[in-house]
């Protein structure tokens, strides 16, 4: 369970870390918190899961990667199975299952933007199943953060 | 800002991968990057500072999860939206105040018609179709159709590898 100061510090923490020596003290002193007590509740809460992941939030394109969210319709008996191929791939940096015909959705992200296509016929060749390869053509909003 | 990619030297990438898993939970967190990369606390700072500016780091923050803070019902909002008209009204979409991203995407027809998407978030799923109202409301007659794709399984949420 997380209580009020947690939901304050999430909802702090999703606007960014400010790059300087000591960032949990001056997150600190902004919630009238202490540092130790910063560091202990977010152990806690990438510790609980809570919070997926905390540092540098990477742009793949603007580091001149690739980037891409890729589709697919695994028949139900194969769901595991074909999760598991699918994951084992590290480029995989999320995924989701989706109550649609089309069940698996990942979003893929690659050092070179030609190895999209390579991970993408990869795991057409390993699972025997079409991929709809989908990416981002224009981004009109980015915020990731979410009231806590 | 432009959109050419940043050039990278080997310090920037080795900078990266030294924290694409996540940044270190002590009290000087670049201090103990540094000293994993050899490099000194400024030269991070300096470095991470530099990507920010330049958009290759959208900023140092916690990714949540969004079951654990109560968000039951994530559905990603496709929507089938005149050529035309999208990108004017992906602005809008994109700016309401319960879509987490929107993004134009391609058509892969016959498979997959729709060229607009936008993530919402509610407690209940009945939250979510509201919102989801809101959005063809706002699209009007400019969208032919759309569906809602709720994720049901977390199967994988890593982050970015881009270096390896």
């Amino acid at each position: 369970m997380i209580d009020a100061v947690d939901k304050k510090l999430i909802d702090r923490l999703q606007a960014g870390l400010p790059i300087t020596s000591t960032p949990f003290a001056a997150i600190a002193a902004e919630l009238d918190l202490d540092e130790a007590e910063v560091i202990r509740r977010m152990q806690h809460l990438l510790d609980g899961k809570i919070l997926s992941r905390f540092g540098p939030m990477y742009d793949a394109v603007r580091l001149g990667g690739g980037l891409t969210l890729a589709a697919m319709a695994v028949p139900e008996n194969r769901f595991d199975e074909v999760t598991e191929l699918v994951n084992a791939h590290p480029e995989v940096a999320h995924n989701y299952r989706r109550d649609h015909r089309l069940n698996m959705w990942f979003v893929l992200a690659t050092e070179r933007p030609e190895q999209i296509e390579t991970v993408l016929q990869a795991i057409e060749d390993e699972t025997g199943l079409s991929v709809l390869d989908l990416p981002k053509e224009e981004e009109f909003f980015l915020d990731l953060r979410l009231k806590a | 800002m432009n959109d050419a990619p940043l050039h990278l030297d080997a310090v920037d990438r080795a900078l990266i991968k030294a924290t694409q898993a996540g940044l270190p939970l002590v009290p000087r967190p670049f201090e103990l990057i540094a000293e994993r990369v050899g490099l000194d606390e400024q030269a991070v700072m300096d470095r991470l500072e530099r990507m920010q500016v330049a958009g290759a780091i959208r900023r140092i923050a916690a990714v949540p999860n969004h079951y654990a803070l109560g968000y039951r019902a994530n559905g990603m909002s496709v929507w089938d939206v005149d050529d035309q008209a999208v990108d004017r009204l992906g602005r809008k979409v994109g700016a309401l105040a319960f879509v987490s991203h929107c993004y134009r995407r391609p058509r892969r027809l016959p498979d997959w018609r729709y060229n607009l998407f936008a993530m919402v978030h509610g407690q209940s799923r009945d939250e979510v179709e509201d919102q989801v109202g809101e959005i063809a409301s706002l699209l009007g007659e400019a969208a032919q159709s759309h569906e809602v794709l709720y994720s049901t399984k977390i199967l994988k949420k890593t982050g970015l590898r881009l270096v390896g």
